[in-house]
């Protein structure tokens, strides 16, 4: 087996600089703050997109739920803003003042004990990371340590988002139902609706959304991420090696509900608004699909998907409010067709060869110094 | 009729309205009136919006797609009529409407986004917008932080009032006070079943309702139930109906799910004819999927029906058809869409002005007496004085005005004893 010492190779350097120099340089300088905030939207996808590459393309699990980690992270942070947002003096109007309005318009007269602890900052920042960290210990638990996969664990994903967005939509007194939670105005008394707010929370985003990249390229490259790849390939030799199956898959759904939920946690503070239409089934489908397109395998890829998906969808419904779902649904079944390994696909099949044929030119009969190229990046088995 | 004034021919607007629908079919034939003759742009834009010598941008932000879209295509309908009558007319402020329509895609964060994008972007001098309650929650802080204009035409459950938002439909209490207070006494109803959909609207409609007929009416609530939205299974709820027999079902079920209802009452040997029955939520729209045979006899409380009888709905329907074909139907709400464009250019031409803060402080007391559900006016609150009107559903999926209140009732989102 053959570890490379170094950390990314010379093509994942490439698509690191070049995914940096978008985000951190290209963007911020030619995009007005209104559509680097719509960027900063889309970011937050990404972060789901990279868990499903850890869990999907690299695991084999497929989670058709990741709504619901992208939500819980979403609705923590949402919930601290929320209350800092409903102080006595913003809502005297009510007839209880300073709860959040829906709870006012659902005639709870007192703060519910569970939303007590979302005064605080560090908690908040903890519950996003342990509340669907948890919950996904205890899905991935239950389901894997009885050695249900595949269709059946897909299935039962989608069956816990539908869940919990009955549970939102239905508790409406507690989650603000239908609605969500609108209207979130500061963080810690930090006004997050302002422009120059909005650049700080984008660059603040694609900070953490590296730290999320590296963390997953460590993963990658440890010994762990090859039993992943083997588990994948081979689920029953893996295990007849001695190794517990279970725990790497629960490790894998752990980390992927992790991101996802960080990702949440950074739309409610760069969209202002949390609401039950991220968590149901369809946007869990569409986050697989962001991954799809950017190619399952590649953790910058995913990331390409989650944009590239994202701004197709902004510009497709404004230009053409009435057909604008035709156009998306015919994008995918492009990509789909044409490039069944998606963005990362188009890269290595097209553009990387001319790189390495340009570098190889200039550096004649230097031998190869990536030939090492991680097993880990071999095709899917399917 | 104290507060109605003397409509008639002799308003020089009407007229003009008038000849304006009149005209429209020559529109095409006609060179187009020609536009610049206003005011110059630097005293009535003083902010910057999207106006120039002969032309205003305005937004139109509604579902075009996804489960609302059926809901409100209908709004988007007539605030096209309206814009294009408008225009015919001469425009506002010697400038034509030009419109940018955004789809809400059914998704309220969706509705956040284009609402900043119109006003950003765009810088659109008013938006007509939003059906659904969660999607003007959705963009209320948005046009509240741009300093926005939003001309919101559904129906709702009140507890709101902004600077930035005209509420061309009506509030909770206008809407259900005066129609359960007919039911009341004409059919001497003591007790009443509510059932809902599961959100705000009509957990606070039902809400109002409660207090109404427990401390006005001196009657009885023998049931609340809601259903999630979309539900489809309502036989349970119509077994307690059946067993606790109330004078009155008093719903706000909304949606597709209507239809489920509606079919279900029906097959359980429910007789709308004589189980009085009443309805906010199904307008003229909503039976053209429910079916007016499934329907008929249930008593429906709006402020517009389509077959209402006054001179401004005989021009309004017959444009509103030849717009957009024999076969649509006209609701509330979509009447409620018509009126945002207009009220809108009356406001900016008594403002004198595009600007958002002039117009904010100009609504108050403007008049539009050619609104087809009759004569409107803006409240201090930035609701409208409307009537509430009782009809009862016909066969052919059409309402026969029943019963109608004598003045126009007074706008209040945040009823006293009613919270």
């Amino acid at each position: 087996m053959i570890i490379t010492s170094r950390f990314f190779n010379r093509s994942e350097l490439i698509g690191f600089v070049a995914l940096a120099l978008v985000l951190v340089v290209i963007l911020p300088l030619s995009l007005d703050v209104f559509r680097l905030n719509l960027v900063a939207k889309y970011l937050t996808y990404a972060f789901v997109a990279i868990g499903l590459v850890l869990c999907w393309g690299y695991g084999g699990i497929l989670s058709l739920g990741q709504g619901v980690f992208f939500g819980l992270g979403g609705y923590c942070m949402a919930m601290f803003l929320k209350l800092e947002a409903s102080s006595v003096e913003n809502t005297k109007i009510q007839s209880t003042p300073g709860i959040p309005d829906f709870m006012d318009w659902n005639q709870i007269t007192a703060l519910p004990l569970f939303w007590q602890p979302f005064h605080s900052l560090t908690f908040t920042v903890l519950a996003i990371i342990l509340v669907p960290g948890l919950f996904a210990l205890i899905i991935g638990t239950a389901m894997f340590k009885r050695r249900v996969g595949g269709t059946y664990f897909a299935i039962i994903t989608q069956a816990v988002a539908a869940i919990l967005t009955i549970l939102i939509v239905g508790q409406q007194g507690y989650t603000g139902g239908i609605n969500g939670m609108t209207d979130l105005r500061t963080l810690k008394g930090w006004d997050i609706r302002p422009d120059h707010a909005k650049i700080i929370l984008y660059f603040f985003e694609v900070f953490l959304l590296f730290g999320c990249i590296f963390i997953a390229q460590f993963i990658r490259l440890t010994k762990l991420g090859r039993i992943l790849v083997a588990m994948r390939e081979q689920e029953d030799r893996v295990r007849f090696s001695g190794y517990s199956v279970a725990n790497f898959k629960i490790f894998a759904f752990c980390m992927a509900a992790i991101f996802a939920a960080i990702g949440g946690a950074m739309f409610a503070l760069n969209v202002g608004f949390m609401s039950p239409s991220f968590v149901g089934i369809v946007p869990s489908i569409e986050m697989v699909i962001y991954t799809a397109v950017g190619g399952r395998m590649s953790i910058f890829g995913a990331v390409w998907g989650a944009l590239l998906v994202n701004f197709a969808k902004t510009g497709l419904s404004e230009s053409f409010p009435q057909l604008w779902l035709f156009g998306l649904g015919a994008l995918f079944i492009a990509v789909v067709l044409a490039f069944p390994n998606g963005l990362s696909g188009i890269w290595a099949d097209y553009v990387q060869p001319r790189i390495d044929r340009l570098l190889a030119l200039r550096k004649s009969k230097s031998g190869s110094p990536w030939a090492g190229n991680s097993v880990a990046d071999g095709a899917p088995a399917e | 009729m104290s507060d109605e004034p003397n409509k008639g021919l002799q308003s020089p607007l009407r007229r003009k309205l008038l000849m304006g629908a009149a005209a429209l079919p020559l529109v095409s034939i006609l060179p187009r009136p020609s536009f610049g003759a206003g005011p110059a742009t630097a005293t009535v834009n003083t902010t910057g919006l999207a106006v120039t010598d002969t032309e205003v941008t305005v937004g139109i932000l509604h579902s075009a797609t996804g489960t609302m879209a059926i809901s409100e295509t209908g709004s988007i309908q007539a605030e096209k009529l309206a814009i294009e009558q408008i225009n015919a007319a001469g425009g506002v402020l010697g400038r034509k409407i030009k419109f940018i329509q955004e789809d809400g895609a059914s998704d309220w964060p969706t509705f956040a986004e284009k609402a900043k994008k119109l006003l950003v972007n765009d810088k659109v001098a008013a938006i007509m917008g939003c059906w659904t309650s969660a999607s003007r929650k959705a963009v209320l802080p948005v046009v509240e932080q741009y300093n926005g204009m939003l001309y919101y035409p559904t129906f709702y459950e009140g507890l709101e009032q902004s600077k930035n938002v005209i509420y061309t439909g009506q509030e909770a209490t206008q809407q259900i006070l005066a129609g359960l207070n007919w039911i009341a006494k004409e059919k001497g109803a003591k007790s009443f079943f509510f059932i809902g959909s599961d959100y705000i609207w009509p957990r606070t409609s039902n809400k109002i309702a409660r207090k109404h007929v427990e401390n006005v009416l001196k009657g009885k609530v023998v049931g609340e139930e809601y259903y999630a939205l979309g539900s489809t299974q309502f036989n349970s709820v119509i077994n307690k109906i059946k067993l606790t027999k109330p004078d009155v079902i008093f719903t706000d079920v909304v949606g597709g799910s209507n239809v489920a209802f509606y079919k279900q009452l029906k097959a359980a040997g429910v007789d709308l004819s004589k189980q009085a029955l009443l309805t906010i939520s199904v307008t003229e729209d909503e039976i053209d999927g429910i079916g007016g045979e499934n329907i008929a006899g249930a008593y429906a409380c709006m402020k517009y029906f389509q077959s209402l009888d006054n001179a401004n709905n005989k021009t309004f329907v017959p444009a509103f058809k030849k717009m957009w074909g024999e076969k649509t139907v006209i609701g509330d709400v979509t009447q409620a869409g018509y009126l945002g464009p207009w009220l809108w250019k009356l406001t900016c031409e008594k403002a004198g002005s595009f600007d958002v803060d002039k117009i904010a402080a100009a609504s108050p007391g403007v008049e539009f007496k050619e609104a087809p559900e009759g004569y409107v006016r803006i409240h201090e609150n930035h609701h409208l004085w409307s009537k509430t009107r009782v009809g009862r559903a016909k066969l052919d999926g059409q309402f026969e005005l029943i019963f109608e209140t004598a003045d126009l009732i007074e706008p209040d989102p945040f009823p006293k004893g009613y919270q």
